[in-house]
């Protein structure tokens, strides 16, 4: 039954989430629409995380295409070189669930467009990669938009110890993943592990409040 | 004046973006909320301190 050319039809993939997640999780996480800017090391790792668990809709954004230096910690391969993260990203969602809504946009996200680009989703993931990016994101939602929880990734630079990554809700609405410290300011280079550790608590935090849980 | 959790002595009457430049922190990098609220970016430089103020302050770092 399982061969090449087998897709499993929308029930038995939501029965087989089901199984694993229990029924009453997974009405939650199918509920889910999140929006996540950035589709770097962070976003990539993150959306193909919430697309695992059977997240209803993901909002991809990204401006940019896949390089050669991403390989190394961004979910993408060598026959993604050259392609927009948005479509490769969108290709590789689809292979593990095929039924996750997806809507892309291949944007820079600036000051003047961020509120209009994700006003409809109550959950952001900033997954920049510049800090004055990841500043302007977290500054003009939170101002801008009310209703909108917003989980951000900061310091996973280097191969420090896995253990001081962590979950800290800092202020009403705004979450933060990572070490807090750990920048490319400081010649950290950016390596699969941990920054894989910081994707993994974001989505987990994406994850609880899609629960209801909104504690770190 | 209360900053992260930590009580700080403010000396004299000061802004907000003066009191953040003198601790080290890179404005552009920065999100805030005083008292409960963020402060939007426009207001840092108008804002001014008072003993009773309670900060929270992020300062980003690259790498995603």
């Amino acid at each position: 039954m399982v061969g090449e050319r087998y897709v499993p039809t929308k029930k038995e993939l939501e029965e087989a989430l089901i199984k694993r997640h229990s029924l009453s999780v997974q009405e939650k996480i199918a509920k889910g629409r999140v929006a996540i800017a950035g589709l770097g090391g962070l976003g990539s790792n993150i959306a193909m995380m919430l697309a695992r668990l059977g997240v209803g809709e993901l909002f991809l954004v990204d401006f940019d295409q896949v390089d050669l230096s991403n390989l190394n910690r961004q979910c993408y391969g060598v026959r993604h070189l050259g392609v927009k993260k948005t479509e490769a990203l969108q290709a590789q969602i689809k292979e593990v669930n095929p039924y996750v809504q997806i809507k892309t946009k291949t944007i820079r996200v600036t000051e003047e467009n961020a509120v209009e680009l994700f006003l409809e989703y109550p959950i952001v993931c900033e997954a920049f990669d510049q800090a004055e990016n990841k500043a302007m994101l977290v500054n003009t939602i939170l101002q801008h938009c009310p209703n909108i929880k917003i989980v951000s990734g900061s310091g996973m630079g280097g191969y420090g110890s896995s253990n001081e990554i962590g979950t800290k809700k800092v202020m009403n609405n705004f979450y933060i993943c990572g070490d807090l410290v750990s920048g490319i300011e400081k010649n950290y280079g950016l390596m699969a592990p941990r920054v894989q550790l910081c994707a993994s608590h974001q989505a987990n935090m994406i994850l609880r409040l899609l629960l209801g849980i909104e504690e770190e | 004046m209360r900053v992260n959790g930590v009580e700080i002595q403010l000396e004299n009457t000061m802004s907000l973006s003066k009191f953040l430049l003198e601790q080290g922190y890179d404005l552009k990098r920065v999100a805030i909320e005083r008292n409960g609220a963020i402060v939007p970016k426009g207001m840092i430089s108008q804002i001014l301190l008072s003993p009773e103020d309670t900060l929270e302050v992020v300062s980003f770092v690259g790498g995603g």
